[in-house]
């Protein structure tokens, strides 16, 4: 009896822990930005980004690091928020219209679930930048301005680079079921590739994505070229293709430093780059400049960020920056 | 097959109290109670540090996040309350949602030709969980995490070879929509503040979920079933029957809520659902349920995703650093198991 006390006296101080932990932070986050702002002078704006991010990617992670510079150099307050499933991207937009931002950034990855809410902001007087994904949406969703990458024409222009390659057989490899981008770009290599095969692949586990990889390969020799859609997915077809022996090239979507480096030792072909940094950096900044100056880019048309080659003649200026989470 | 069983007689609500006990006791002796005061602790937390989580709509954001959760808890609930799990619940919300997406756009029908068949697959599933785990006696762990993992690859392979894509067309054109969003997706204006009426689908489910389980026969056989299912059979309790209708419980609230995604978002998409099945789990646990059964409330599980919903939507209102969200909800359920702990050995020691 008296331990189940001891234990439950213990159990309420961990309680209260946690809750005067917890204050303490959130305290320190808000004096902060109140000393900026006294630094700074005038009114500071306030943006929410709100992403289909799965966290701990880091392709989103170049994406956060390039809004958060264009927020620094701004001096705007980024409101970061991500969800990977539509209804629930839907709601955090929502939030951050009850939270009354002067700006909104957001993805629609899951467009039919997002949209509807971001009309709201539109309706609330909240400009709307759309990046990374929503390219045939943006303008239906009421938002002025989209950055991102045409995944199909990505896809095509893969294609087109495979042909001229003289490929016999392409294997496209999805990394996460499900998801509409990834779909287009092996859309758009098949279009221009047709000898092109889908394989779906757990992306989130990286040795069963490379026995997946690897099995396929050692089934179907005819294969020629591996396209990943994603850098960390490139690593484990290279590693795949050492393991079963065999010759087929690897060529990708998007960079991180081991596939730079793996393009600069000849491992890997060639990389399409949509330039993350340059996607949330923009989103941002763009959002800035027509909350400050009525500016906006593109002409009512998407500015695309990509595709973007890099391959042995560029990667010695672009090798540097991936080092430190720009490409 | 079993002989006519002497029923107990049916007895109304719960069993006599000593005289004497005060209210205050009776109060304590609730299983939600621990739920209620951690609850009300987190929302003090988040009113006192996040200005916006003050006002009307946001309040409106977090019941709405939490009705989400709340209207598949209620299910869930009873069924852990029967002394059971259901893995699938999670995919079978969007198992539901694609099916009446699919069939009603395919064949160009009015779209409550859809809901209604989605149903019938929904309460299909829920029977095939109850069936196969009160047949063979394979715990319901294993007999669900099979159907979960069946339905994922249902949901992507048939959407894909149906559809094309990874996703449904958009439903909205359909005759019969303007009827089932009223009923599944609308906005209520109360004047000072605007709600979802999956709010209120949340507050009747866990009304009907509460009445049954402290006022009719057939709660007192969940109880039963939940706590000892051999002493239960022993007294004349048709457990199987029971466990049976749980499961199909569970997937009539799981329809209930794909038919909200659906009529909200208009398409569905084939990869959604996964791992919501844990946060139904958490929300009827935090609020008082025992994971071995036998003991729980409808009451306590609506609590449970309220904490659920208002941690999630207080943290972005918060501005809480992202990255740190599941740390922060980690932090907050455990705050809640404690307080809930506190207060229940609280009630119990208490003469």
């Amino acid at each position: 009896m008296t331990s189940t006390r001891r234990f439950l006296r213990g159990a309420a101080a961990v309680a209260a822990l946690l809750t005067a932990t917890t204050a303490l932070t959130a305290c320190s986050s808000k004096g902060g930005a109140q000393s900026q702002d006294a630094a700074g002078g005038g009114k500071r704006l306030t943006v929410a980004m709100v992403t289909h991010e799965q966290p701990g990617d880091t392709f989103w992670d170049k994406i956060r690091a390039g809004a958060q510079d264009a927020a620094r150099d701004h001096n705007v307050d980024l409101k970061y928020s991500n969800n990977e499933n539509g209804p629930e991207q839907a709601t955090l937009v929502q939030n951050a219209i009850d939270s009354k931002v002067d700006g909104l950034a957001v993805t629609l990855s899951n467009a039919d679930a997002v949209i509807p809410v971001v009309k709201k902001a539109v309706e609330a007087r909240i400009p709307v930048v759309v990046f990374n994904q929503g390219i045939d949406q943006y303008a239906q969703a009421g938002a002025k301005m989209y950055f991102g990458s045409d995944e199909d024409l990505a896809g095509q222009t893969v294609g087109k680079r495979i042909a001229s390659d003289g490929g016999g057989k392409a294997l496209c490899v999805i990394q996460a079921q499900g998801s509409v981008a990834l779909e287009a770009r092996c859309a758009g290599v098949k279009k221009t590739f047709p000898n092109t095969e889908n394989i779906y692949v757990n992306g989130a586990d990286k040795p069963a994505e490379q026995a997946s990889i690897g099995g396929k390969l050692q089934q179907d020799p005819a294969i020629t070229h591996v396209v990943t859609l994603g850098a960390g997915d490139a690593m484990a077809a290279l590693n795949a293709e050492t393991d079963s022996g065999s010759k087929a090239k690897v060529v990708t979507f998007d960079l991180n430093p081991d596939a730079a480096k793996a393009i600069k030792d000849g491992k890997i072909g060639f990389s399409v780059d949509q330039q993350p940094y340059v996607q949330g950096y923009m989103a941002v900044t763009a959002l800035w400049l027509n909350l400050t100056n009525g500016n906006d880019l593109g002409g009512g048309k998407p500015v695309l960020t990509g595709p973007s080659f890099v391959d042995a003649t560029n990667i010695d200026q672009i090798l540097p920056y991936t080092s430190n989470n720009k490409r | 097959m079993s002989a006519p069983t002497t029923v107990p007689p049916p007895r109304t609500a719960e069993p006599p109290r000593p005289p004497g006990r005060s209210l205050i006791s009776r109060v304590l002796g609730r299983p939600e109670v621990g739920a209620v005061a951690a609850a009300v602790a987190i929302f003090i937390f988040f009113f006192a540090i996040a200005p916006v989580f003050r006002t009307p709509p946001a309040f409106s954001t977090v019941l709405y996040a939490s009705s989400t959760i709340g209207i598949v808890a209620v299910g869930v609930c009873l069924l852990m309350i029967g002394g059971e799990f259901d893995l699938s619940s999670g995919v079978s919300v969007v198992t539901s949602a694609l099916t009446a997406a699919m069939v009603s756009f395919q064949l160009s029908l009015n779209i409550w030709v859809g809901v209604v068949v989605s149903l019938i697959v929904a309460l299909g599933i829920g029977f095939f969980n109850g069936y196969m785990v009160c047949r063979t006696g394979i715990p319901s762990f294993l007999i669900t995490l099979s159907s979960f993992f069946m339905l994922r690859g249902i949901n992507l392979g048939v959407t894909k070879a149906v559809t094309g894509t990874v996703a449904t067309p958009n439903v909205s054109e359909l005759d019969g929509f303007a009827t089932g969003k009223a009923i599944f997706a609308s906005d209520i204006d109360l004047g000072f503040i605007n709600i979802k009426i999956t709010v209120l689908w949340w507050l009747l489910f866990t009304a009907i979920a509460t009445w049954i389980l402290l006022r009719t026969r057939v709660g007192n056989w969940i109880f039963a079933a939940g706590g000892n299912a051999a002493s239960a059979r022993a007294v004349g309790v048709p457990v199987s029957k029971v466990k049976i209708g749980l499961f199909m419980g569970v997937a009539f609230v799981a329809w209930f809520y794909g038919m909200h995604l659906m009529f909200s978002f208009s398409s569905v998409q084939s990869g959604l659902g996964i791992g919501n099945e844990f946060i139904y789990i958490i929300a009827v646990v935090v609020g008082g349920a025992l994971l071995t059964g036998g003991y729980g409330s409808a009451l306590g599980a609506a609590v449970g995703a309220f904490i659920f919903g208002m941690t999630t939507q207080g943290i972005v209102f918060a501005g809480f650093d992202p990255n740190w969200f599941f740390t922060f909800l980690g932090a907050m359920l455990l705050l809640a198991v404690l307080v809930n702990l506190y207060v229940k050995n609280y009630s119990l020691t208490r003469k």
